[in-house]
């Protein structure tokens, strides 16, 4: 079964940026650069924070904007990256609802999640998790 | 791009000339890390020591280390300044996103010189900088709705720190703070006023670059040693649970809680602002710095209804913290725990220093009491716990009505030279004091340490783990050992919390796969320098240790450790000439 990352509890959430930070060092990078994941406050942090993560949906728009099919959609839900292929346009970033294809400035070419929950590990409040596509 | 050299830019700001450039400065990098170390010299190059704190000349450097965006709790940035409220070397430190965002702007630090002639804040998204107009931002009466315009209208929310400063700080009440994401702050010495004078309202940085390391696997290896340790180890127990308020009940247990202008060391009401009573009441949600998992951020949500409209409520968020229920809790003698939030939350969007401003109201209201000045002064009737004339003199401290609000805005020691009551104007090297009657250590800390904070050398956590008193002489080497350390953490910048996870063996090992070989030893050696550093600086900018004062009242107040003695300190203050003296520095 394709898996996928998880939002558990927005309201736990404590806005310490670690996913983000995990996310890029999944390269032994530092910083947010190469990130697939991200948080900010929802208007104040008082008001708690937007987590926002790929849903890996089953009818990916991200995908089905892409005009050199370099997002491939994924048995169970997502898609997967193609880098080969993809022309930097930034259609995909635009396509998504959630705001969840991200940047990566170096190479001109989307972030995309894919499914590792290697940020998940350093939530301190498991606030995100790994869990199979129901 | 990758940064080359990701840890030794510096971003120079002329807001004079409205100007911006940045130079590699590998040469201070290397030799002094970064955060205290490079700011040090950094700010020695500004030629800033015998200039007005409050002119174009005064700069602000802000500067971040190695550890920043890097490790868990390396999320605080140092700011370096001539303070406006000591005349001598500013230097105070905050948390929230800022280390992370200047970091990852791809920066160690930032030069600010010159002033603008019209308000503006800077915008600075990695490496464009832009100076926006900000008149129309000048004179909003919170801090809280300039960040939430600010926030608005620069884009990247997530990626992004906002500083900015209250009425407070426009005012120049030399106290003022810089506040950082609402609930943090360059609290201490007077950031603030350094802001305003300069026009500046606020500084928005945005950062998302990727940094790379010269040894992968190690650091990797290393991270997670250390996210363990924070997460897991009971370490951050503390800050984890009931926050820094958690302090409140011992240290009243001990008799060490400053308490009605420290008349006393116990407050009968300490109970309900303690750590356990906010938690239970009115914790309503808890935040973390950015790279810290502690989330030691504590949110008080206060529900208050409108006195006019039936069943309308507002929901405000307060964030408390130890020393702000010691400054504006029972050193006013305020005991009703909505009464503290509502004066706290005014104190906040002023953008003051609460710190300052309890002793400084709690100066005048003893001097009130005593007769020492009148209501011709105070304007309002100032008495222990009534929340509502605190609030009221708040208001007055920014819009200073008459003189004795001016004075007391230039801070607690001016006020009483000029009015009186020295005695018991309970500040040391000119910063009013933080919350810890514990003994010898923590008033010897204040008074050599180089800030005057508790957090230089955490004189009262000798108090509280050392029963006997150590002799004078050693004691100020203890104190001077533990500052030097610091001196490393503080260039890294760690958050002063993480101390305990970040020994030397660890810190020399965390650096290691950044390329940055520095062997245990090498780094004491390296704090003491820069703690040499640092010290001869603040003494060329006007420091004289050997005429600074010692307010009475601290020798009337039993401390845990007894009646404290004059003498004591003198053999102490000696010893510490003797010593800076044989390093040439004085």
């Amino acid at each position: 079964m394709a898996k996928r990352l998880s939002v558990k509890d927005s309201d736990l959430c404590v806005g310490c940026a670690l996913c983000i930070l995990a996310c890029t060092r999944r390269f032994a990078e530092i910083g947010f650069g190469k990130s697939a994941i991200h948080v900010r406050s929802a208007g104040g942090m008082e008001k708690g924070f937007i987590v926002i993560v790929c849903r890996a949906c089953l009818d990916p728009p991200c995908a089905k904007v892409c005009p050199e099919d370099a997002l491939i959609p994924r048995e169970g839900g997502g898609v997967v990256l193609k880098p080969d292929k993809c022309i930097g346009c930034g259609y995909c970033v635009e396509a998504c609802p959630f705001g969840a294809i991200f940047w990566d400035d170096e190479v001109n070419k989307p972030v995309v999640c894919i499914y590792c929950g290697y940020c998940a590990k350093y939530c301190p409040y498991n606030v995100i998790a790994l869990e199979e596509v129901r | 791009m990758y940064e080359l050299k990701p840890f030794s830019k510096v971003l120079y700001i002329d807001l004079s000339r409205r100007t911006s450039w940045v130079e590699e400065r590998d040469d201070l990098v290397e030799e002094w890390l970064g955060g205290i170390g490079l700011g040090i010299q950094l700010l020695r190059e500004e030629n800033a020591t015998s200039v007005d704190p409050l002119s174009p000349e005064n700069p602000i450097i802000l500067a971040v280390g190695p550890f920043n965006a890097t490790y868990p709790l390396g999320s605080k940035t140092v700011a370096l300044f001539k303070s406006p409220l000591t005349g001598n070397l500013g230097e105070s430190y905050a948390g929230g996103r800022s280390s992370v965002a200047i970091k990852l702007a791809g920066y160690t630090a930032i030069v600010i010189r010159g002033a603008s002639e019209s308000p503006i804040y800077l915008a600075i998204h990695e490496d464009r900088v832009h100076f926006r107009d900000a008149s129309a931002l000048w004179g909003m009466s919170s801090s809280f709705t300039v960040g939430r315009v600010i926030a608005e209208r620069e884009p990247r929310a997530g990626y992004r720190s906002i500083l900015r400063i209250g009425p407070a700080g426009e005012k120049l009440v030399r106290y003022a703070c810089v506040m950082v994401e609402s609930f943090r702050h360059f609290g201490r010495l007077g950031l603030g006023a350094v802001f305003g004078s300069k026009k500046l309202k606020a500084i928005v940085i945005s950062g998302r670059k990727a940094l790379r390391v010269e040894d992968k696997i190690a650091y990797r290896k290393i991270y997670d040693r250390i996210f363990e340790k924070a997460v897991r180890s009971g370490l951050m127990k503390k800050y984890h649970e009931l926050g820094t308020t958690m302090n409140v009940l011992p240290l009243n247990e001990l008799g060490a809680l400053p308490t009605r202008n420290l008349k006393s060391g116990r407050f009968d009401q300490a109970e309900s602002i303690s750590g356990e009573e906010l938690a239970s009441q009115v914790l309503g949600r808890r935040i973390a710095c950015s790279g810290c998992p502690v989330a030691c951020i504590h949110l008080a949500a206060l529900r208050e209804p409108y006195p006019h409209e039936p069943y309308f409520y507002k929901t405000i968020f307060i964030s408390y913290d130890y020393e702000l229920a010691y400054a504006l809790g029972s050193m006013l003698g305020i005991g009703d725990r909505e009464g503290f939030l509502k004066l706290l939350h005014v104190v906040e969007s002023s953008g003051l220093d609460a710190m300052s401003t309890g002793v400084c109201l709690a100066w005048a209201t003893e001097a009130l009491e005593r007769k020492v000045i009148s209501e011709k002064e105070t304007l309002v009737k100032l008495q222990w716990g009534d929340y509502g004339s605190y609030i009221k003199a708040v208001k007055m401290l920014i819009d200073q009505p008459n003189e004795f609000y001016g004075q007391l805005a230039l801070g607690v020691e001016n006020a009483a030279e000029h009015y009186g009551g020295k005695d018991f104007a309970l500040a040391f090297g000119g910063n009013e004091m933080p919350g810890y009657h514990t003994g010898p250590a923590a008033y010897l800390g204040f008074l050599i340490g180089g800030r005057h904070s508790h957090l230089d050398n955490a004189g009262y956590s000798i108090d509280q783990k050392v029963r006997e008193v150590l002799a004078p002489e050693e004691l100020v080497e203890s104190l001077i050992k533990e500052e030097s350390w610091r001196m490393v953490l503080n260039s890294l910048v760690i958050c002063l919390f993480a101390r305990g996870i970040y020994d030397v063996d660890t810190v020399s090992e965390a650096l290691d796969p950044l390329g940055i070989p520095i062997p245990p030893e090498e780094l004491y050696r390296l704090g003491e320098d820069i703690y040499k550093q640092r010290y001869s600086l603040k003494i060329q900018m006007g420091f004289e240790p050997s005429s600074i004062k010692i307010p009475g009242r601290i020798f009337e107040v039993q401390t845990p450790h007894g009646t404290l003695e004059e003498e004591y300190f003198e053999r102490a203050l000696r010893h510490f000439n003797d010593i800076l003296k044989e390093w040439d520095i004085l």
